[in-house]
């Protein structure tokens, strides 16, 4: 394992400090710089999300990444600026490849991140940074772009992913990438692959003796600063059964409103409608005793008292970690709820996404939105901003604004609650 | 021996005239007694030798001297004896040993770390240094692999009815080597009886590690097993990939709809178009078509209107789904049909070009990719047509090699100046450039203290 830099010191001004981790380091770290690097990149990336969650344009992304990185990855030794750069990526990504979800919003992050970075370098520390690294990848520029780019966006669709304007690429001799080459996943003329940067391997390379050295720390940094996952009620705990139907009118996101009406309406919810209201609804604050007792009153009406306790019982018991692997588990992000395909007869999922434009300004408009805020919010959805759309619904009923951008559920409902209900007031 | 052959007299009604050539009578194309004089006066062992040398036979001071020693040949001797790990000095000492033990097929394999014959040295060292180290990437096709899709022929067997499989597979694989790979020193050869050969011999492609040669392997392979007796080609995705796409519209299409219906007689005979009904996922549909054409044996309906039929039907869009098998048919009966094995190690063996194949009589000659159509497997020269030419040329003296005088002649300039003279001028270049580089280097080095 070898650090992707030379041995000799940058070469003046002229050298790149944008890195593409290919290996991990081997250097001397202390712990304690090891935890704070990992925590300051991790603010540059929740900064990077929630400017795409606003949606912000380019050129707004551009500066808030320029600033963001120049704010938290500062370091007081200019030398050591490249070090906390590898090494925070790196801690990073062994934090974040512990689930599939988790690893998705990595990616994504740092993807933009490096995006921005590479484009605010100029081309001769491009070239500079290509030769310093001794990299077989160059990335592509536009002209060359621009004379592949049919083939490139028919390879994604050969392979299923939809391709971005904005993805990088870069060209690497074919004899690099093997197993893109034999699976036909890269474009190939004159002996390159032209590889897409989401492509690029990631390899885990840390080492067994380091990985010891290293799992205590990861361990604390995943529960502490990963932000809040919702799996444990918030502080407005133990909502009583009888404030539901009110809580659903006032602070439920458009997603959980919708599956709470269709449960009042047809006393039935199908899996994956289950799981995501039920989920929530433990986040929110139902205890175990009222989650039964609440989906017992629906689902018995439809199926009997009895057959509930046989089928139904052990999921909602499940959900509170009460069966099974006795795991907690967690409500479901708008991303992942947003990533799911409903079929025919299942409501989960996000209405800004999976309904169709008649029902979704239906239901716009009983939440009391309308004239042009309606249109601003049917707009985002046109360009696929479903989270902001949501934003701008919570903002437009509740007449305040979400400067975060709406990224949870359940986030969406404390934010709700907070403006509703201030401070020591509860609703009994 | 040599020499010799004009005075036996049965020799003139052994050989046949090219018009009344029967594949059939193997025993008259060959002999042993004709391959020595085939190997005496015919065979060209300085280009192979030049070849094989990659430029290493030079002058230049960044030749490898052992290069061609290291290179194994391996030989089928007419007892079946196989004679493994051959290497040879030089041209002649290659010369001399082809000619002293005659074999029926010289095989070549890789080039390795040190002399393949002294490999046995080495290993008793005790240092596993014996291993190749170059070799072309190779490609073996073979029409028999094509036997549940031709009708005209199967077996070893090769007539102008199901060669334009093989052209085909020439034309598509040799430019994805080129466009997509960005190799440019290919040599395509008709492998003496049932198929042809490919050597890809730029440098980088004879250095390629096995896993590289696997992956490239891997991209020219759409077959997913097999249904009904019948290879089929998967397609999935929204679109072909850049590769298929220009090899359907190309190449295969034109193929399957100007050619391969019309001589396979795909959709006039019953059990033929079953099977390529078969592909279609959707049963009733294919059921519908075979009603149609099965009530109407006596119709009009052409061939070609009957894949009009079924195309236009598939991609009405009236079905879900079904676009793609018009592809997936079109890919099935066209798609090149390499044999992986051969491809994917450097320590394949393959036949060397200009052998006479023992079955045949016919040599191994070059084929020109680019009229890979006119090729015609069944009039290749025999060992027994060359002898022949030989003998009514005479004592012609004003030509420098012998084989001047028989149908070679076109094979071996074409080997010449298509393959061999590019190859030889950019193994120069390359041997340049990396010693100039390697002479800056250590001027570097001796200065940088
Ligand atoms: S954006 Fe999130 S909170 Fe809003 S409706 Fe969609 S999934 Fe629910
Ligand atoms: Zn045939």
């Amino acid at each position: 394992m070898e650090i992707l830099r030379s041995k000799k010191k940058p070469t003046a001004e002229a050298a790149s400090n944008l890195s593409l981790y290919r290996c991990a380091p081997s250097l001397e770290v202390r712990l304690d710089d090891f935890e704070l690097y990992a925590i300051d990149r991790l603010r540059v990336l929740k900064g990077i999300s929630n400017g795409l969650s606003r949606g912000k344009t380019p050129d707004e992304m551009k500066t808030l990444v320029n600033e963001l990185w120049r704010t938290n990855m500062r370091h007081p030794d200019v030398t050591q600026i490249i070090n906390k750069d590898l090494i925070s990526h790196f801690v990073l990504r062994l934090v974040y490849c512990r689930t599939d979800e988790l690893r998705k919003w990595f990616l994504s992050m740092e993807t933009t991140l490096f995006r921005y970075r590479f484009r605010l370098e100029s081309l001769e520390s491009q070239r500079m940074l290509m030769a310093e690294f001794q990299l077989p990848y160059k990335a592509l520029n536009y002209v060359e772009y621009e004379r592949v780019k049919d083939k490139l966006t028919q390879v994604s669709r050969s392979i299923g992913q939809s391709s971005n304007v904005d993805t990088i690429f870069f060209k690497v001799p074919f004899e690099e990438v093997p197993e893109l080459v034999a699976n036909r996943r890269v474009f190939l003329l004159k002996g390159n692959a032209y590889v897409a940067m989401n492509q690029v391997k990631w390899t885990s390379t840390i080492r067994e003796q380091e990985k010891d050295r290293l799992t205590p720390i990861v361990e604390a940094l995943g529960s502490s600063y990963l932000g809040p996952d919702y799996s444990q009620p918030m502080e407005f705990t133990d909502i009583s059964l009888k404030d539901i139907d009110q809580l659903a009118n006032t602070s439920f996101p458009l997603c959980m409103r919708h599956l709470f009406n269709r449960l009042r309406e047809d006393h039935h919810l199908k899996h994956g409608g289950r799981m995501q209201l039920g989920l929530f609804l433990k986040g929110v604050g139902l205890n175990l005793e009222n989650a039964l007792a609440f989906w017992r009153a629906e689902f018995s009406q439809k199926v009997g008292s009895e057959r509930f306790d046989k089928e139904y019982a052990y999921t909602v018991r499940h959900n509170y970690g009460k069966e099974g692997k006795r795991t907690d588990y967690t409500p479901y992000s708008c991303q992942k709820i947003i990533s799911v395909t409903p079929s025919v007869g299942d409501h989960h999922g996000c209405p800004y996404r999976h309904f169709s434009e008649e029902n979704l300004r239906a239901a716009l408009s009983k939440m009391g939105v309308g004239g042009r805020a309606m249109d601003d919010v049917m707009d985002k959805v046109r360009n696929r901003h479903y989270q902001l759309a949501c934003t701008m619904t919570f903002e437009t009923i509740h007449a305040a604004s979400c400067d975060s951008g709406i990224n949870h559920p359940n986030q969406y409902f404390i934010q709700s609650r907070k403006l509703l209900e201030p401070k020591g007031q509860s609703l009994s | 021996m040599e020499g010799n052959f004009n005075e036996k007299d049965d020799m003139k009604i052994d050989v046949h005239s090219p018009g009344n050539q029967q594949p059939k009578k193997v025993s008259h194309e060959f002999s042993f007694d004709y391959l020595k004089v085939y190997y005496g006066k015919l065979f060209p062992y300085s280009d192979i030798f030049r070849w094989m040398s990659y430029g290493n036979d030079g002058k230049h001071p960044a030749c490898d001297e052992s290069y061609f020693s290291r290179r194994e040949f391996s030989f089928t001797l007419e007892n079946d004896v196989y004679l493994r790990f051959q290497s040879f000095k030089s041209a002649t000492d290659l010369e001399n040993s082809i000619k002293e033990k005659c074999p029926s097929k010289i095989d070549i394999g890789p080039v390795y770390s040190v002399d393949p014959s002294k490999r046995h040295a080495y290993v008793q060292a005790g240092n596993n240094v014996f291993t190749p180290v170059e070799r072309e990437l190779v490609f073996d096709i073979d029409i028999t692999e094509y036997d549940d899709i031709r009708y005209c022929c199967s077996g070893s067997d090769i007539c102008l009815n199901c060669w334009p499989l093989m052209a085909i597979a020439i034309k598509v694989i040799d430019t994805a080597l080129r466009d997509d790979f960005g190799f440019n020193h290919i040599l395509w050869v008709y492998s003496g009886r049932r198929g042809v050969h490919c050597w890809v011999c730029d440098g980088r492609a004879r250095r390629l590690s096995n896993e590289a040669r696997s992956s490239i392997t891997d991209y020219f392979h759409v077959y997913k097993g097999s249904e009904n007796g019948l290879k089929k080609a998967s397609l999935t995705g929204l679109a072909l990939h850049p590769f298929l796409a220009r090899a359907y519209t190309d190449v295969l299409l034109d193929y399957f709809e100007r050619t391969l219906i019309h001589n396979q007689k795909l959709f006039s005979v019953e059990d033929r178009y079953e099977k390529i009904l078969d592909i279609i996922p959707d049963k009733s549909v294919a059921s519908e078509i075979h009603e149609k054409w099965q009530g109407n044996k006596r119709s009009s309906t052409s061939e070609e209107g009957r894949w009009d039929q079924l195309k236009s039907m598939l991609q009405s869009g009236k079905h879900k789904g079904l676009r793609r098998s018009v592809e997936e048919i079109v890919f099935s009966y066209t798609f090149p049909r390499i044999d992986m094995e051969v491809s994917k190690h450097m320590n394949h063996l393959l036949k060397a070009p200009f052998c006479v194949h023992p079955k045949t009589g016919r040599v191994c000659v070059p084929i020109d990719p680019k009229h890979c159509d006119d090729f015609d497997p069944t009039s290749i020269p025999t060992l027994s047509l060359l002898l022949e030419e030989l003998n009514a040329g005479g004592v012609q003296m004003d030509v420098e090699n012998d084989w001047e005088r028989t149908s070679l002649d076109q094979s071996i300039r074409f080997f010449r100046s298509s393959f061999l003279q590019p190859l030889m001028k950019s193994c120069k270049e390359e041997m340049e450039s990396s010693y100039s580089a390697r002479v800056q280097q250590s001027n570097k080095t001796s200065l940088g203290w």
